[in-house]
Order: structure tokens, then sequence, then C-alpha cells
């Protein structure tokens, strides 16, 4: 049975504008929990009380957020299974593990000690009260860690095998799911990112106060401390974030060549087109401003290595397709005859193409009675569209360049305790608030949108991962999603800046 | 350990998943129901609340880890359960979501207006999920009309008002009493004065509300099909649900309890701890009355989970389809990967949790709660 196309989008931009909503609130978190260690750590080191105020100040702020991210985490984790079921059955034997390893190690540690932040000042010694904010710090980027292997996993499927018993990915290897290149990049990479959301907010609102003149002692050092930490953590998601990690499997690299519009494989090393504009139509970029080599020394770290193209990537599609197609045959023939050893033997040769097989679906139940133009549509299916992908990821890295430049500038001017004088600088930082929500909504859309047209990387297609919902069920959904995050984000927002009005209270 | 032992422990270790889920957030969602009733100030409101206010996101984690645990061990139980009756659970969600702005900005601001749409809902945010998951549960009871097609891709006929049949009705009555018992019994162990009596007579009315509920739902239990397998492969063995028959039988329910009668001791204890529950409330000993409730709760799945095994979803539309533990298992691996996790964190998890409420216990004195909280 083939899901209706409109269902499966329907569910997929349910899923799009949770995830954005929840990634609102999320990199906040991570960021501002450690921001928070710190300063607590310095009070207790130094046993000045302004750095108790300051976490305090910064936990209130830090409270009104977490609500949010919480309320918005709770139907990303229902949603794999309210509208994926098929997704659940397909992978979840291998993508379940994550998620209660998620819950079970990283979000009790987080949620339990996140109470006893707040009213644990008085209860607890001080190195107690210390320990339960790094504890809560330190949960938050373990669910990070563990979200992102399961992430990484549905961008380089490592560690699992198809069981045709069962008819569903199996978990084989777990140290390859968790070593997953791809993974470890993306986590440090995200938790970094959410580490330069927290040291912007944190630096753009001192300044702001700097620039009244209001709670300078707070401001000063939260400012400076805002500074050095967020330069070390845009560092960190930039050099990180590079495009080495898209070497790793073919939709990494499918990607990569949509991210460059590399329409056609060139001769090392790759030219890095720096703008343009691309033309899905006509695979080809118009008004191309082009760096020599740099893309193939940033995406190979070598002169005489290749960055497959489009094209290429598109004909190497179709041989997958071709080579699955064999492997379908081999299962079916194995659903008559479990002992056929021929077809055995075909499907252990052709399996890790079964997922590209599949795409065919998306016209044909009967997949082997493919035609050769419906092989083409789905080998043209395998690659996502340039022209957002090729703009969403100039956007986001134009953002981490201007906030490493706000960083930069800070961390300088905080050396030579002289930032408080230089206005121009203070102004950029509390303009610069929105940076890294920017950054991070592009790179989420960078990193999902660019995994299509698939779920779970030459495995599972989008299309077919879906439940087979009413429409009108999943459109009721959406807008109660839409009205009832709105309205919180009001909410949060009118209640953040009350209280970033309100500033410090003042020691009792 | 063998294939089908490892199946049934997990049965076993997903009971008590559930029954953490039910016993911590289960005061949470009773306090929050009690709320506008018991609190007539804002400062006696403020006192409820402040009762859970510092662990209720850490007992929501019990539900987060239940649907990982979910997803993890019974892939196609926790794509059934959840895409099936899908508005229910969307609902199910959107009451829950209420709960964090509800616990965290009701009171960052004074304005009376404010805090009166909070606690309202707070209100819904603990009355809907008490009620929708007996709802779920007694529909899990009739079977969900879905089915599975050869690639295991699963169809579901049927909407949200299927669901409220009057047998599932009666099931959201017993879940809810018991969890305002239960929250009422927290209350009385952490509250002073008026809260603290009110509570008690709440005790009384949820303890009535939930034995009236086990009543007709035994009743109930006897009038509905259950289900019963013929055939199927050696359960040490992978298989798919669909290579077992199975029949839907008058009353199959008690089929279990008539066969081990031992296992009606579940059922006596949710009986028996209700009553207790109530009568030690009315003694003020809320401790043992909160612990009673908790037994109560505890039984009532327990009792559940009795009727329906070895069916963890059974299905009304193509019994056949029905999943049970032998068949909706997730690979040994898997099941292997996910115990060794569980026998490592869980008791980790128990003890600090421990921790933190004994940091955090102690009366709440609507005095000594400071504005800023």
């Amino acid at each position: 049975m083939v899901l209706s196309d409109s269902v499966v989008e329907l569910s997929r931009l349910q899923f799009a504008i949770t995830a954005l909503y929840h990634f609102l609130f999320v990199p906040l978190t991570l960021g501002l929990s450690f921001l928070m260690a710190i300063m607590e750590s310095v009070y207790v080191m130094t046993g000045l009380p302004v750095y108790k105020e300051m976490t305090k100040f910064w936990g209130k702020l830090f409270g009104i957020n977490y609500a949010l991210g919480v309320t918005t985490g709770l139907p990303l984790e229902f949603q794999f299974g309210s509208n994926w079921a098929y997704y659940a059955h397909y992978v979840g034997d291998v993508f379940g593990p994550l998620l209660a390893a998620e819950g079970l190690i990283a979000f009790f540690l987080e949620s339990t000690f996140v109470g006893l932040f707040f009213l644990g000042w008085e209860r607890l010694s001080r190195l107690q009260h210390l320990t339960v904010t790094w504890l809560l710090a330190i949960g938050g980027s373990l669910s990070a860690l563990w979200i992102l292997v399961a992430n990484g996993w549905m961008q380089h499927p490592v560690g699992a095998e198809f069981n045709f018993d069962t008819l569903r990915m199996e978990l084989t290897d777990f140290p390859a799911v968790f070593f997953n290149p791809v993974a470890q990049v993306k986590f440090v990479h995200t938790v970094a990112a959410g580490y330069t959301t927290g040291a912007m907010f944190v630096l753009g609102v001192s300044a702001w106060y700097l620039l009244q003149g209001k709670h300078l002692g707070i401001a000063r050092r939260s400012f400076a401390i805002a500074a050095s930490f967020g330069l070390a953590s845009v560092l960190s998601v930039i050099v990180l974030g590079d495009e080495s990690g898209y070497t790793a499997g073919e939709t990494q690299k499918v990607k990569l060549a949509a991210i460059e519009a590399e329409w056609e494989t060139e001769a090392p090393p790759a030219a890095f087109t720096l703008v343009g504009i691309p033309d899905d139509e006509a695979e080809t970029t118009r008004y191309a401003v082009k760096i020599p080599y740099v893309l193939g020394l940033i995406a190979t770290r070598s002169v005489d290595e290749e960055v497959l193209g489009i094209a290429d990537l598109r004909q190497r599609a179709r041989e997958r397709i071709e080579s699955g197609l064999i492997a379908y045959r081999a299962l079916q023939d194995l659903h008559r005859d479990r002992e056929d050893r021929n077809a055995r033997a075909l499907l252990a040769a052709h399996h890790q193409d079964l997922g590209y097989a599949l795409l065919l679906k998306r016209y044909r139940d009967d997949i082997l009675d493919a035609t050769p133009e419906e092989i083409d549509r789905a080998a043209r299916d395998s690659i996502p569209k340039v022209a957002p992908l090729f703009w969403t990821f100039r956007g986001m890295v134009f953002a981490g360049f201007a906030m490493l430049f706000i960083f930069a500038a800070a961390f300088y001017y905080c050396a030579r305790r002289i930032a408080g004088q230089k206005r121009w600088l203070l102004k950029l930082a509390f303009y610069g608030i929105p940076l890294p929500w920017i950054a991070s909504e592009l790179g989420w859309f960078v990193a999902e949108y660019g995994r299509q047209p698939w779920t779970v990387s030459g495995v599972l297609p989008t299309f077919l991962s879906a439940s087979g919902l009413q429409r009108g069920d999943v459109a009721l959904t959406i807008a109660a999603f839409v009205g009832f995050y709105s309205v919180l984000l009001v909410v949060e927002l009118f209640l953040m800046v009350r209280a970033v009005r309100q500033g410090p209270l003042p020691q009792p | 350990m063998d294939y089908d032992t490892l199946k049934v422990v997990w049965w076993l270790i997903v009971g008590f998943y559930l029954t953490g889920f039910a016993l911590t957030v289960g005061f949470d969602l009773g306090i929050a129901i009690l709320l506008p009733w018991l609190g007539r100030s804002d400062g006696e409101r403020r006192a409820m609340l402040a009762t859970v206010m510092g662990t209720w996101e850490g007992n929501q984690v019990w539900l987060v880890t239940l649907g990982g645990v979910l997803f993890a061990v019974w892939p196609l139980v926790y794509g059934t359960l959840f895409s099936g009756p899908y508005l229910a659970i969307m609902a199910l969600l959107f009451a829950l979501l209420l709960r964090p702005a509800g616990f965290d900005f009701r009171d960052k601001l004074k304005s009376p207006q404010w805090r009166r749409f909070w606690d309202w809902a707070l209100f819904v945010g603990g009355l809907m999920p008490a009620v929708l998951l007996g709802v779920l549960v007694g529909n899990l009871l009739l079977g969900l009309p879905f089915r599975f097609d050869e690639g295991l891709r699963l169809t579901y006929r049927g909407g949200f008002l299927d669901l409220l049949h009057p047998f599932a009705l009666v099931c959201g009555l017993v879940t809810t009493g018991l969890l305002v018992l239960h929250g009422a019994n927290f209350l009385q162990c952490r509250t002073l004065g008026p809260v603290c009596l009110r509570a008690r007579t709440a005790a009384a009315v949820g303890a009535a509300v939930a034995l009236v509920g086990m009543g007709l739902a035994a009743l109930g239990l006897v009038g509905i099909d259950g289900y019963r397998i013929d055939a199927m492969p050696d359960p040490a063995t992978v298989f798919s649900p669909l290579d077992k028959t199975v029949a839907a039988t008058d009353g199959g329910w008690l089929a279990n309890f008539w066969h081990h009668p031992w296992m009606i001791a579940a059922p006596l204890t949710a009986i028996g701890g209700t009553l207790a529950a109530a009568a030690l409330a009315r003694q003020f000993v809320p401790a043992a009355a909160f612990w009673c409730s908790g037994a109560a709760l505890a039984a009532t799945l327990l009792t559940v989970g009795f009727a329906l095994y070895p069916f963890l979803v059974p299905s009304s539309l193509d019994p056949n389809s029905s999943l049970t533990l032998w068949d909706a298992a997730a690979s040994p691996f898997t099941l292997k990967l996910v115990l060794a996790c569980t026998l490592v964190f869980l008791p980790v998890v128990i003890a600090y949790t421990g921790w933190v409420y004994r940091v955090l216990w102690g009366p709440i004195n609507t005095a000594t709660l400071n504005e800023e909280g």
C-alpha cells in the first residue's frame, strides 16, 4: 500500500514545525546551563556573592526557557510512533534503544536536578548546589549526545542489518552506532552551537545593561564570561561543522553536492562556490562566484580526491536501484521458499541497496516491473532540491562568522578591559542576539532537508515511513501545534523581556 | 538468557516502568485535578503546587523513558498504540503540555486572572490525561481496530469517538479516582491546615469513585470479548504477528485468573489498597495511605496485564494481527542491550531521585512560601 502524498507531506510538515519550535529553546538550555555552572563555580571558588547573584539571575531566564524546551520536546518523541509508525517498526530495533538511553541516562539527570537547582539554594551546601548545577548542565548535553547519535544513524546508518524474518532493520553493532563518525561530528557541532547560543544571549543581554548603565557588576562579569566561552564555542562550531563530515556515506555526499551546487564532478581539488543563483531545472548555477581549490581542500582534506557532482551521484543511485531490485526479488523468493539458497546469496550480496529499490514504491507497488523511466525518476528523487540547501547553508555560515566576529571583538576588548566603552560593540552584541537562533534553525534545515528523500539514508524512503493517518486529523493537529506553540512562544518572550527588564534582584 | 525468557522479562520490566510512571506522575496529575477544588485562595493553591514543584519534571521523565523503552523493545506496539488512536494520543499530549507552562509560568506574574488561567490549565492538564489513560487501557481490553498487511504496514479503522465505549469510560473512572486518591494522599503528607483536611475528604471521594469504577469494570470484563492464541510458532524464535492464529472468546480476559487463581491477588490488592488508603487517610496516617494508594495503582495495572497476558495490543479487526509479547519484541540483541542499560542506570536514577525528594521533603507552610519562589 502506498500512502497518499498529502498525508506524508503533512506529517513531514508537522515534524518540521514541532522540531523547529523545539530548537528555539533547546540550544539556549544547553548553553545557559553551562554558563550558570561556570558562574557558580567561580562563586564557590572565590566566595564572591555577585557570582551567586549572577547564577540566580541567569537561572531565572533559564527556567522560563526550560519549561518550553520540555513542553516542545515531549511531542517529538511521540511523533515517531504517532505519525511515523512504519518507521518505528522498520528501525525501532536500532533507533529505539537510543531514545530509551536518552531518557534513562540524560533526561532523568537533567529533569531531576532542575527542580533542586531552583529550590535547593537554602537546603544544600555550596558544594552540593554546585554539583547539582553541573549535573543539570551535563544532563542537558548528554541528552543532546543521545539524540544526535540517533540522528547520526538516520544520516549514516551503520551497525545494523535487514532481517527478512521480521522485515525490519536490526541492531548488530552498538559501538559502531555510538561511535558513528557522522554522529560524533554532529554532536560536537550541535552542542557547541548550543553553547554559542547561550553565550550570545548572555553577551547580548549584558551588553544591553552596559548600554543602559544598569546592573553593571553583574553585566560586566557576565559579558566577559560569555565573550570567552562564546569565542571557544563558536570556533568549535565552525571548525567541527565544516564539510569534512560530509564524506562518510552516500547521502552525506549528496548533501554536500547539493549544498555546494556541484552539478558535475570537477577535476580535484574542486572550486568552492561562494555565491550564485542555483537553478534546479537547468542544473546550473548562474552568476557563480567561485574560489578555486577551496571545496576540495575542505571536504576531502586533500588535493587529489574528487568531490562527486550531482550527475555522477544520480548515476550511482540508478545503479543502486537496479542492484536493490535484485535484493527485492530475492526477498520475494525467500518469502515463497525460505530455504532458497540462491536467493539468500543474492540478498546477502545486494541487501545494502534494498532501500534504493524502495524509492520505486512511489510509482508502483510491484516494483519488480518498474520501467526504465520510473527508475530514472526514482534516481532523480534521490537528490534533494539544490536551491533551498544552497541558500540555507550560506545563511547559517554567514550567521556563524558574524558571531565569530562579535565574540572575537568582545574577547579582545574584554582582555584590554575597555569593552564597556565600545558602544558599537555593545550594540552589535545586543542586536546580534537572534543570530544563533537563525543559524540553528537553518542548520536543522540543511541537515534534515538535505537527507531527503530518506528518513534513514539509503535504507528507508520518507514517503514509506509515515503512518496511514487521515489527512484531516493531521491537518487538525498541525493547526493545534502552531496555535498552541505560538501562544506559548509569545508568553515566553513576554516573560523573558519582563525578567530582563526587571534585572537581577538586589541581595536581600 | 533464552529469547522467550527475555521476552517475558521485558513484559515485567515494561510493567515496572509503567508502574513508576503511574506512581510518580500519578500524584502530580491528581494534585492538578484537585487544585481548583481544594485551594480556596491563591496562597493555598501555591502551597499545593509547591508540594510537587521541585520534582514533577523528574517524574515526567518516567513517561518519556517509558516511550523510549516501548520504541526499543516493542517497536510495533509503539507504532500501533500511538498512530492508531491518533487524536486521543494527541489530546493526551496537548493536555500534558499544559503542565510545564502551568507549573513554571503561573507564579511569574501577580495578576489574579493570570494565575486563575494557569490553575485551570493545570486542572485540564491533570484531568484529561487521567481520563484518557483509563480510556486507552479500556480500549486495549476491548481490542483496537487494526490490521497488518504482509509487509507489516498498519491499517487502523476507527476514529476518536469510537474509543468512548462505555466500558472504556468506566476504566477512565477508575484511573481518575485512583489518581485523585493518590494525589490527595500526597497532599496530606506535605501540607498542613485546611488544605490537608480537605485533601482527606478528597481521598475518600477518589476512593469511592475508583471502587465504583472497579466494580463496573469487573462486570464489564465478563461481558466483553477477550482473545486467545490458538496456534503460534515456538516462542523462542523470531516470528511475525501474522504467523499466529487468535480467536475471540466471550469473557476471555478472565481465563488467566481462572487457570492461575493466584493472579486474583492483583485485583484483590487493588480493591484492598484503595479501601485501606481511604481508611488510613481518615485515621490521619497519610504516609501509609499514600503507599496504599500506590499499591492500589500498581495492582490495577498488574490486573490489566494479567488479564491481557500474553497480549499487549489485541486487534478487534483482525485478531491474528494482535500484538503479543511473543511477536512484538525487538531482536534478542536489542532486548539484552536495553536490559543491561536498565539494570545499570535505573537503580542510579532511583537513588538520586530519592536523594532529591529527601532534600526537598518537609511540610509546606503557606506562610513560608516567598513570592519569588
